[in-house]
């Protein structure tokens, strides 16, 4: 990391933990739903920006987890510190069949797979009414107090997500950097080429598939923490294409292109859905403007102009690129 | 005895309406490569020109849905000349361009026609019940059926009989070859898809008077004609047939006899013939 880098890095730090104390209410709790999209769009990235794999269906995940939380504390009445893990835990398990019924294909296949498991799932949660009091939705939650902290305060809830988005980021980053990472980015350029290298192309993605489930989930818990309800929408189709827009429109296959968009997902929401309600509609046009005018995301894009525009091109010799391209 | 025979015609009348859905979209899958998600849109939209043309001077549901279907070709054609064809070569791209648009269909049919269900009326003459020895039929749904056969036979007949027929599964089988041949695989691409949507937005007026005409009847219709698809194997017109009548059935008496799990029990079919064959019951290309 170079000195410019940390410096950037020492202020965006600091800015996140002196916001709180700025900014007004409204601003801490649009802030936490932009870490619960930050989480999610990150984990999708993993499949979507590196491993090739265009999933319709990761709200699947955020979903069940959520539902198993508000499920298991109403129903059953256990606590957060108990539920927590299990909800985890059993979203995790369900991508794990999730991965596995859908890497049976890839490319379309893949995404139509993922798109009908979903959309099963979103059915189940709007008929299945004994369990998910279908349209009314589960409510009557409350927010964890982990160490006796009120997650109920907004500043406090704030620091939580900051913290949980911050862990999730680093490993996720992490993930990409590994071996594992290069491996997954091989099976997404030269699938038959790693497979002749001794790679299980398909172990690669399906365990790929299962850590971004697994982060998804994390994502559901803060997003069921926030909001102390869930609805049948939140499994719908239209909450995974915000999702995968966050990753197209920041840049799949880059680790900050998904944190921007995601940023921009959320603000796009909130900002019209206080005027008008066609949030829907909206959401279509950003899809077809970014796919045709901005198809590998404003991050890379900007990165590009401003490569173009403001740094001095650097000549490199012809050995040096060839050696640099195995390089992550 | 009665329930049983009443929910096979139900499940034969889904499976018909299906077929109508899913027959198009495979088609369009196997030789265009576009996993058209448009299609429930499509369907969705077809239903409300429809019921707006019956409401308008054409009283008669054939013709309203022959109407339908024509204004729903036009748009499907607009739309992958001046769309998709801007994405030609990118097929991730392709499908996100019409996840978008169906977002923004769906939304536009909210505005125009608001979010009360529009009921389709069943033609006058279908609406009494059919009876056969001591059973009843709800006719229409008879008629439904013998619609969808005569749609796959006439798909039959166009895919496997005419100059047409030839040049698409040329194209289907491969593209380049078709190409350095002479077959002018562009205006092909426009007609599969003007066909597909064709015949998703006649389904959508025909299964009207099912299935009415509301908002989230495409969300509702477009995993079904995935797992159809899924299932039948895409490109395969035969593997849409059976997919369709299957998932009908499995949909039917699971929502007849489990209301609350009918989804759970849609997964089943799907997961078995994705263990055991990928590539679907029918399917010769790999999605």
């Amino acid at each position: 990391m170079g000195k410019a880098q940390k410096i950037w890095w020492g202020i965006l730090a600091v800015a996140m933990v002196g916001l709180p104390f700025a900014a007004g209410e409204f601003y801490v709790n649009l802030l936490s739903q932009i870490f619960i999209a930050v989480i999610f769009a990150a984990a999708l990235n993993l499949l979507v920006g590196y491993g090739g794999l265009t999933s319709l269906g990761h709200a699947s995940f955020l979903g069940v987890a959520a539902y198993i939380s508000a499920w298991l504390f109403l129903k059953m009445g256990w606590s957060h510190l108990v539920i927590a893990p299990i909800a985890i835990i059993g979203t995790t398990l369900l991508a794990c069949a999730f991965g596995w019924i859908s890497l049976r294909a890839t490319g379309l296949g893949f995404l139509m797979l993922t798109l009908a498991l979903s959309q099963v799932l979103w059915g189940l949660g709007y008929r299945w009414v004994g369990v998910t009091d279908g349209d009314n939705g589960l409510r009557g939650l409350t927010r964890p107090q982990p160490f006796g902290i009120d997650l109920e305060n907004a500043t406090n809830f704030y620091f939580f997500a900051l913290i949980v988005t911050a862990v999730a980021l680093m490993l996720i980053a992490r993930f990409v950097h590994s071996p594992f990472g290069a491996a997954l980015r091989g099976t997404r350029d030269q699938p038959r080429r790693m497979s002749a290298l001794g790679y299980n192309v398909w172990m690669v993605r399906w365990l790929t598939f299962v850590y971004s489930g697994f982060w998804v989930a994390v994502a559901g818990m803060l997003f069921i923490y926030y909001n102390k309800y869930i609805h049948p929408s939140s499994l719908s189709l239209t909450a995974s294409a915000e999702a995968l827009l966050a990753v197209i429109a920041g840049g799949a296959g880059t680790l900050g292109g998904p944190v921007v968009g995601a940023v921009i997902v959320v603000l796009l929401k909130n900002y019209v859905s206080s005027y008008v309600e066609r949030w829907n509609m909206l959401l279509g046009f950003v899809f077809v403007f970014i796919v045709i005018f901005m198809p590998e995301g404003l991050v890379p894009g900007v990165k590009r102009l401003w490569l173009r525009f403001f740094v001095k091109p650097v000549v490199v010799p012809p050995e040096a690129a060839a050696g640099k391209e195995g390089q992550p | 005895m009665q329930f049983w025979v009443v929910q096979t015609l139900n499940s034969l009348a889904l499976g018909g309406l299906l077929f109508l859905l899913s027959s198009g979209f495979s088609l369009i899958f196997g030789l265009m490569r576009i996993a058209n998600l448009t299609h429930g849109a499509f369907f969705m939209l077809g239903a409300y020109i429809g019921v707006t043309f019956m409401k308008n001077g054409v009283t008669n549901l054939w013709l309203a849905a022959l109407l339908g279907g024509l204004c729903i070709a036009l748009i499907g054609g607009l739309f992958e000349r001046f769309v998709l064809r801007a994405l030609a070569g990118n097929s991730q791209g392709q499908v996100l361009v019409t996840l978008g648009v169906s977002l923004i269909v769906s939304d536009l049919c909210l505005i125009i026609w608001g979010g009360d269900p529009i009921p389709i009326p069943t033609p006058e003459g279908l609406r009494l019940p059919l009876k056969v020895l001591d059973f009843t039929f709800p006719a229409y749904r008879l008629v439904v059926v013998v619609i969808a056969i005569a749609t796959a036979l006439g798909l039959y007949f166009l895919i496997e009989r005419t100059r047409l027929g030839a040049m698409i599964r040329a194209g289907v089988d491969d593209m380049q070859m078709a190409r350095a041949v002479g077959i002018p695989v562009s205006r092909l691409f426009t007609t599969v898809f003007c066909l597909g949507a064709a015949l998703a937005g006649m389904g959508g007026i025909i299964g009207g008077p099912i299935l009415s005409a509301y908002p989230g009847l495409d969300a509702d219709m477009l995993p079904l004609a995935l797992i159809v698809v899924i299932l039948g194997g895409v490109g395969s017109l035969v593997g849409a047939f059976v997919g369709s009548f299957i998932i009908g059935f499995v949909y039917t008496f699971g929502i007849a006899l489990l209301p609350d799990l009918a989804y759970v029990i849609l997964f089943l079919p799907m997961i078995v013939v994705i263990a055991f064959r990928p590539r679907g019951l029918f399917g010769k290309v790999s999605a």
